[in-house]
């Protein structure tokens, strides 16, 4: 549950570059993090990433994804990170605003100092390949059958054929042969495996899953349910080669043909994208073009390992809370200025309290009603007086100007606002 | 055996319903069956979701008539039913100077069919009018009261419309054949689900509306070739289209458009193929690349890497003669009673622009009946609105907010790039035409439409499918029998 | 008889490949590859080849009806299949920490099976426990 309208550092998605940022904010001064995540849980995708493999890099152990997670989840926890689940973010704004929903709080609208993008990425689907034939059931993106799979324990066919030699194609591969099913074929259009060796290895040559090169999948068949996809071998164009067709029966196809880094959030709030990478224009602290928008793991570039989405959502969040801590100092440097009794408005709506150190500020403001009569300007921090300047009389069409000298520095310092009023002498 | 019902009207597309509902308006005990899990599955879903202007058919054809006949029904149909419907006028675009010359005649042809307020507008009017616009284009014809629908939600709430003032429904309920009595009358409509009795049959099958009428032994000649169109759906992130720009129609069909649709994505196509099997509605290849080609020439900017979805729909495209005398024409409508047998209504032929003239024929079947004597009486409290369900992403945040209130489900996103909630889920589930597979969902809310094809929202609708109707995981289905999502449990491996 | 064999290291994900050369079950040389940990692992693949093997196991009560597990170590590759279907009989209740043994000993290997995650009753969802 959101507890507070203004959070330091808001980071939305919970995946391994989410945490890391949360953490690390909060290591690096923020006051408070909060993460907004759309699922039931935090971790992401590497909650059904059950496979091990995780954090052989950085953490020097071979984890399972969950385990990866975990480890990330009791650190935000045990250093204070609030956490929304189940809520989606609908939309981001330049001002750093966040207008959310879910079930138990209805729609949020949040503040941030400094806000983390880490939704991750999501999967190039069917048409993005443009895989032509009919439009059955049985054909998933790897990532949705793996969820099914893993998660939520149910499996979604019997007889498979993956589209695409990427690491999530590969594992999926072995994982549905552990859980009774068979995968008949990988296919890759390309001339060269597009995961890891160690995958190649460890989850297709060890259970004899063939994997062809150059072939892709020419058309689906079957009207209700995948009934089998039409192979073709592929010229160095990626051009179909005549006469080398295969039936290959089956009931389901999988696609793990790329990510892309998922980025709907991001054109909302006005942050450039960079069309090569999908992702945002970023700087070396992970700051997108929208001030105080910082932007962490595969929703910048899409990575290989996941101890690198840790490292940049480390980077992503320390940067965030030293943005968010100036945007706090600067608050708290910056007094409202506030019109108040007979005062329609004053000019300017915020005074750095440090200028008056160096010398005199100048404030000009219009009053509500005419009073043709001696009347006092007063500038105050609640009840207590800072400085006052006497008017014959004033009127709305006339501009009453007044100074605040530079001698009300050390009361105004500790003022939290202030206040003006024209009231009778 | 059951009552017999006054009306029974075979096929659930935007023609079946539209006469379902027409003849809702009367003290008639109706039944629309469908074939499908789910209403509209055939050409009804899957076409340009153009209302047209009407200069297209050949002066003097039935298609003309309905066409013109049908197209200012549209504002008030949308009105009472509560679907979306934009009258936005579209575009016949000329590319080039020899293009243009045959502008004058559809032009021309538009006149003479009663289409209102069409003229020619330059090149330069073009371009300013379409930015993206090839910037070869010589001129274009504007017809103002063409117009976008979203043709699925049409038969949608036309059928919902009929449902509240009475009709029933029953999908996945096949035609078999008509029961006839020793008069040569129908009396009754076989089905996969046992005989029904009737005394009207309104033979509305689209697709197979051949077959049908040679069931009652009509029109022993006519038959239909499913003309295949083919469409490719573009991210309306990348790229906004707000225009309905049809090319110079060729000899042969009316060429590759490329339009705006109702849900923001722009939509090109259709190819025109003509296919022997009325079930293949496969993408191919080729047809693919000819759209591109046909997309290119009118935005040059296009790009592929934009696709966002592929699909095709099945024209019924018929071979009935024109009955005006001198129009040489074999491709109109039929909608018609047969002299015999008695008790039939036949609709036949019925493709573009079926879905604009669909009110206009069930006007014309209403009339029909009458002529051959049945006594249509109005029906007290009969209601031509249908209510709309709330749509999450198009209310404002105050409505979302107190929307929210009253259920907090839709609080819930389920689809983030088309923003539909669990609310909307379950009131669609709950609607008086229940969705029941995950296709129904989506045709109704638009979910997993957006750049990721529901690879979020798959296992989230299929687990509030099973939820809200009782079922297991397992039963749960794309577009009905046949097409489950899920084969078993993860542990209870074979063996 | 000398053999030469080439090996692709899993121990990291750069998957580098190494040449061997052996004579029975004698490793004579091993080529190529850019650490210890390589030659260590080729040696192994050799004689006893082992694989770190994930899968789920049933578990009542939780948010999820699988709890993801692991093989503390490498397990003897021949005998995954027999490990697997141990496992399928396998099921849980909640509460169930990371790092937790589900099985110990998994068919006398020595090598218990842990969880992967946390899992806790189901309001209380992915707490630290």
């Amino acid at each position: 549950m959101a507890r507070k309208s203004k959070y330091d550092v808001v980071v939305i998605g919970s995946g391994p570059g989410g945490l890391a940022a949360a953490i690390s904010a909060k290591k690096n001064g923020a006051e408070d993090v909060l993460i907004i995540e759309r699922d039931l849980e935090l971790g992401g995708i590497l909650q059904q990433c059950i496979h091990n493999g995780f954090g052989l890099e950085v953490l020097k152990k071979d984890l399972p994804g969950p385990a990866y997670a975990q480890l990330y989840i009791n650190e935000a926890l045990a250093l204070g990170v609030e956490t929304l689940l189940d809520t989606m973010v609908l939309d981001v704004s330049p001002r750093r605003r966040i207008y959310a929903t879910n079930k138990r709080d209805g729609v949020l609208d949040l503040e941030a100092h400094a806000i983390v993008l880490a939704m991750g990425c999501r999967e190039r689907t069917r048409a993005q390949v443009r895989l032509p034939g009919t439009r059955p059931a049985g054909v998933y993106t790897a990532g949705t059958a793996q969820r099914w799979v893993n998660v939520e324990g149910y499996m979604p066919g019997k007889r498979f054929v993956i589209l695409g030699s990427g690491d999530i194609g590969m594992i999926m591969a072995r994982r549905l042969t552990f859980e009774g099913a068979k995968v008949e074929r990988v296919l890759e259009v390309m001339p060269f495996l597009t995961g890891l060796m160690r995958n190649y290895v460890q989850c297709l040559m060890d259970y004899d899953i063939p994997l062809q090169l150059r072939h892709t999948v020419k058309r689906i068949l079957g009207k209700d349910r995948v009934e089998a996809v039409e192979s073709v071998q592929v010229d160095e164009h990626w051009n179909p080669i005549a006469g080398t067709e295969e039936i290959i029966p089956c009931d389901t196809l999988l696609l793990s043909v790329g990510l892309i880094p998922e980025n709907e959030l991001s054109r909302k709030a006005g942050v450039s994208l960079d069309p090569i990478t999908g992702g945002p224009f970023v700087n070396n602290e992970f700051q997108t073009s929208v001030p105080g928008i910082f932007s962490a793991g595969n929703v910048v570039h899409v990575y290989d390992l996941v101890d690198w989405v840790t490292e940049a959502g480390l980077l992503a969040g320390k940067s965030a809370a030293a943005f968010a801590q100036r945007e706090r100092e600067s608050e708290i440097r910056h007094l409202p200025l506030l019109p108040g009794e007979n005062v329609r408005y004053v000019i300017p709506h915020r005074v750095d309290k440090e200028s008056l150190a160096t010398g005199d500020v100048r404030l000009q403001m219009r009053v509500k009603q005419p009073i043709e009569a001696p009347v006092w300007v007063e500038v105050r921090s609640g009840e207590k007086l800072i400085t006052r300047k006497g008017e014959p009389y004033v009127r709305p069409g006339e501009m009453v100007t007044l100074v605040l000298p530079s001698k009300v520095y050390d009361e105004v310092r500790q003022a939290r606002e202030l206040s003006l009023a024209v009231v009778g002498r | 055996m059951n009552d017999p019902y006054d009306v029974i009207i075979i096929g659930a597309g935007v023609v079946g319903c539209m006469v379902a509902r027409a003849l809702s308006r009367y003290q008639l005990r109706i039944l629309l069956f469908e074939k499908e899990a789910d209403i509209g599955m055939g050409a009804s879903s899957a076409n340009t979701a153009i209302v047209h202007a009407g200069y297209d058919p050949l002066p003097g054809t039935l298609k003309a008539r309905m066409n013109v006949a049908a197209n200012p029904m549209w504002d008030n149909l949308s009105g009472e039913l509560n679907f979306p419907f934009e009258r936005r006028g579209d575009y016949v675009v000329a590319i080039g100077p020899f293009e243009l010359l045959k502008l004058d005649r559809l032009l021309d042809q538009g006149r003479r069919n009663g289409v209102p307020g069409m003229h020619l507008i330059t090149g330069e009017e073009m371009r300013h009018r379409e930015p993206n616009i090839n910037p070869a284009v010589s001129g274009a014809l504007w017809a103002p009261t063409g117009g976008l629908c979203d043709p699925f939600m049409v038969t949608v709430a036309t059928a919902e419309n009929a449902v509240q003032n009475g009709v029933q429904v029953l999908t996945s309920t096949a035609f078999m054949d008509f029961i006839l009595d020793d008069h040569a009358r129908i009396i009754g409509v076989k089905t996969t689900r046992g005989d029904f009795p009737c005394r009207w049959a309104v033979n509305a099958a689209g697709l197979y509306s051949d077959d049908v009428m040679h069931r009652a032994g009509v029109r022993p000649e006519f038959s239909i070739t499913p003309r295949r169109g083919e469409y490719m759906v573009l991210d309306k992130a990348e790229i906004t289209i707000n225009n309905v720009l049809f090319p110079v129609p060729s000899e042969v069909s009316k060429g590759i458009l490329v339009t705006a649709s109702l849900h923001g994505n722009p939509l090109c196509g259709p190819t025109a193929n003509d296919i022997p099997d009325k079930d293949d509605r496969a993408t191919t290849s080729e047809g693919l690349e000819e759209i591109r080609q046909g997309a290119l020439k009118m935005i040059p900017s296009l790009n592929l890497r934009h696709l966002i979805a592929m699909f095709s729909g099945l024209r019924a495209n018929g071979n009935a003669p024109c009955e005006t005398p001198g129009v040489e024409y074999n491709h109109d409508f039929i909608i018609e009673i047969p002299a015999s047998p008695r008790g039939l209504v036949n609709l036949g032929g019925i493709e573009s622009p079926g879905l604009t003239a669909s009110p206009a024929i069930a006007q014309r079947v209403v009339e029909l009946l009458k002529d051959a004597g049945e006594p249509l009486r109005e029906k007290p409290g009969w209601d031509p609105i249908r209510p709309p369900r709330p749509r999450f992403c198009h209310l404002s945040r105050e409505e979302q907010a107190l929307l929210i209130a009253r259920d907090p489900r839709y609080a819930r996103v389920i689809c983030r790039c088309e923003l539909v909630t669990e609310g909307e889920i379950v009131a669609e589930i709950n609607a008086p035409i229940p969705a029941r597979t995950y296709d129904a969902i989506k045709r109704r809310t638009w979910l997993g439409t957006g750049r990721c094809l529901g690879g979020f929202d798959m296992p989230r609708v299929v687990e509030i499918l099973a939820r809200e109707q009782g079922i297991s995981p397992l039963e749960v289905t794309k577009k009905g029998e046949g097409s489950g999502f899920l084969v078993r449990k993860t542990k209870l491996v074979e063996g | 008889m000398e053999e030469e064999t080439r090996v692709i290291c899993i121990t990291c994900p750069k998957g580098c490949a190494l040449d061997v050369t052996r004579e029975g079950a004698t490793v004579l040389e091993i080529r190529g590859g850019g650490c210890k940990r390589g030659q260590e692992y080729v040696k192994a693949e050799l004689a006893d080849p082992r694989r770190m093997v994930a899968t789920t196991v049933r578990i009542r009560g939780g948010l999820h009806p699988l709890l993801p597990v692991y093989t503390a170590a490498p397990f003897p590759k021949g005998r995954i299949a027999d490990l697997l279907a141990e496992l399928r009989t396998l099921e849980l209740r909640v509460p169930v920490k990371m790092g937790e043994v589900v099985l110990k000993n998994a068919l006398g290997t020595g090598i218990d099976i842990l969880a992967s995650r946390t899992m806790t009753r189901l309001k209380e969802k992915n707490g630290e426990m």
